[in-house]
């Protein structure tokens, strides 16, 4: 399930239910990503998320989609949140239940890469020196590209 | 054709969203681009860098070839930094 809200979740609520009344569920992995007080050197007060109401949904569940046929998933929840956020605050979730960890780790942390690369979300920073647009990382492409090369 | 700008795409052009009609020699994403920094000012730019902008027709990531037609909805915007 994808959900892309601005109201914060309740992560104990949020992974309860998903594996509530699965017992096949062994495993499962969860990231969470919180809003930072430093990027780049700067103190930041406060970040807005923009997103593409409409493509943001379609990718997130394109991408859930995937994960389900990489790896064999019980189940999965991707949480993004848009709107004004501060240091501190719940970003994203993404959590995948699987009969093995191995399972679950591997698809929690494709799903964050890939959703970091094709969901289209921008942070827009709040600091001293003013409001500016979070830039794309090289790195983040790379964590993403790593799900695409061939397995040896 | 509906154009949308996110980001500061939005910012640098001064407008959300717009309907527009690009001339009929306009049918790839390029020609697009090219055709939406031709109107000057904010335009000019916020395209003034293509390398950094990213184009969506109808919801799906696009490229400089891909056709567009009058009824799309074309997306502009910067790299994506959610998560």
């Amino acid at each position: 399930m994808i959900r892309v809200q601005r109201e914060d979740f309740d992560l104990g609520a949020e992974l309860g239910a998903l594996t509530a009344g699965n017992p096949k569920v062994g495993g499962l992995a969860v990231f969470v990503g919180l809003v930072r007080d430093l990027s780049g050197g700067s103190e930041v007060g406060a970040m807005t998320l923009e997103h593409y109401p409409g493509m943001t949904e379609r990718m997130l569940e394109r991408i859930e989609a995937e994960a389900q046929e990489r790896w064999p998933l019980e189940a999965s929840l991707v949480i993004h949140r848009y709107g004004r956020l501060e240091p501190g605050d719940q970003i994203v979730l993404v959590a995948t239940a699987s009969a093995h960890r191995e399972a679950a780790f591997e698809a929690c942390a494709f799903l964050i890469d890939w959703l970091k690369t094709k969901a289209p979300f921008w942070k827009l920073e709040e600091t001293a020196q003013g409001s500016r647009w979070v830039e794309a990382r090289d790195s983040d492409d790379r964590a993403a590209a790593r799900w695409t090369a061939p397995k040896p | 054709m509906k154009l949308l700008y996110f980001a500061w795409l939005k910012t640098r052009t001064g407008v959300g969203e717009e309907e527009v009609t690009p001339p009929p020699e306009v049918t790839t994403v390029r020609e697009l681009l090219d055709w939406i920094r031709s109107r000057g000012g904010g335009y000019a730019e916020a395209l003034s860098d293509l390398s950094v902008i990213k184009v969506a027709i109808n919801q799906e990531f696009a490229r400089p070839d891909d056709p567009v037609s009058p009824g799309d909805e074309v997306a502009l915007f910067p790299p994506v930094t959610g998560g």
